[in-house]
């Protein structure tokens, strides 16, 4: 009887596997920046060129970076949300206009509504990939100190913002 | 002879996807990088950008693909390559920002020991149940010694036979 309980057990415990992996997603790839200071970077401003913003200028401060381009379909999904959670001031959002053209990148905005404190601009997308961008959008958390907390591939859903970022903004508002 | 013929056109065939499977990743390759001055720079630079994955595309190297994140991330290495940078450092400079997922060698460690030693574990595995299996099969017959009723069988089968069929 063990004889046929050996394999049919192996299976289950494949099957258990397998069931696992169906889960999982590919294309989420754990970022190695994640507990790592945020690449520095000093950007010129979307809505006003002359002007620049920085990593530095966010310092003492819990922020959002959000990268985002009015070419990315995803960023459609997520943006109802975004425009709703900028309203609320929780929290300050930056948005990295990424590889996109300047006025394309306002003409979204001034559409679908611009929840972004400060959007500034990464035409050749450098700064992207220092901060290891591989599908817009992608949303970090980042602490007063400057670290990288959290980053979300893919677009921001409201379990997401529910669950894992507005909780762990409340509470690195409160360290 | 027609089977003859048809496995010979397989092969063929085979033999044809081999060659352009072989020939293609280093052309289309050095398409990716427009040639540079420097030979050597530059097939450093299309040989780092073989070892390197696409995150967009994940099967496939930077310099195999078209998305666009490859574009800028071939454009980095060529860059790094000519500002002096040493292969193991612009290997770092992309680990560090995508993880050791961008290699398509894994590096050594304690997370990817399973990926590396699984294959052997696997085969020593087999190796066990193999050699279990056998040394049971052996051991069956003198495990079970014939009761005297089976044994005059045997021997009215064996011995007993063509003794009958002479008589």
């Amino acid at each position: 009887m063990a004889k046929f309980l050996i394999p049919l057990g192996l299976f289950v415990v494949l099957l258990g596997f397998l069931f696992a992996g169906l889960g999982l997603n590919p294309r989420e790839v754990p970022s190695p920046l994640i507990d790592k200071p945020a690449p520095t970077f000093t950007l010129a401003q979307l809505h006003d060129p002359a002007k620049t913003l920085g990593t530095t200028d966010m310092k003492g401060q819990v922020w959002l970076l959000n990268v985002w381009a009015s070419w990315c379909v995803s960023c459609r999904e997520e943006h109802p949300l975004l425009v709703e959670l900028g309203k609320a001031r929780l929290v300050p959002i930056i948005g990295l206009n990424y590889k996109d053209e300047t006025l394309a990148g306002m003409r979204w905005l001034a559409q679908l509504g611009n929840p972004y404190d400060v959007s500034v601009v990464d035409r050749d997308g450098r700064v992207g990939i220092d901060f290891g961008v591989y599908g817009v959008p992608e949303t970090f958390v980042i602490d007063k100190q400057g670290t990288i907390r959290y980053k979300q591939i893919g677009p921001v859903t409201a379990e997401a913002l529910e669950k894992k970022i507005l909780p762990l903004v409340r509470e690195l508002q409160k360290s | 002879m027609i089977r003859i013929s048809t496995a010979l056109l397989a092969a063929l065939c085979i033999a044809g996807v081999a060659a352009v499977a072989l020939v293609a990743p280093s052309s289309r390759a050095a398409d990716a990088i427009p040639t540079e001055k420097d030979p050597v720079k530059s097939a450093r630079a299309v040989k780092l950008t073989e070892e390197l994955r696409c995150l967009v595309c994940q099967n496939q190297t930077i310099a195999d693909s078209n998305a666009e994140l490859a574009v800028d991330l071939r454009r980095q290495v060529r860059e790094q390559v000519d500002a002096g940078k040493t292969d193991r450092e612009i290997i770092d400079y992309m680990v560090g920002r995508y993880g050791d997922f961008v290699l398509y060698r894994p590096p050594v460690k304690g997370t990817t020991l399973l990926l590396w030693g699984g294959p052997a574990l696997l085969l020593l595995i087999g190796v066990g149940v193999i050699f279990v299996v056998l040394r049971g099969r052996q051991r069956m017959p003198d495990e079970v010694p014939l009761t005297a009723e089976e044994r005059a069988r045997a021997e009215a089968l064996l011995g007993g036979a063509p003794k009958k069929e002479q008589t």
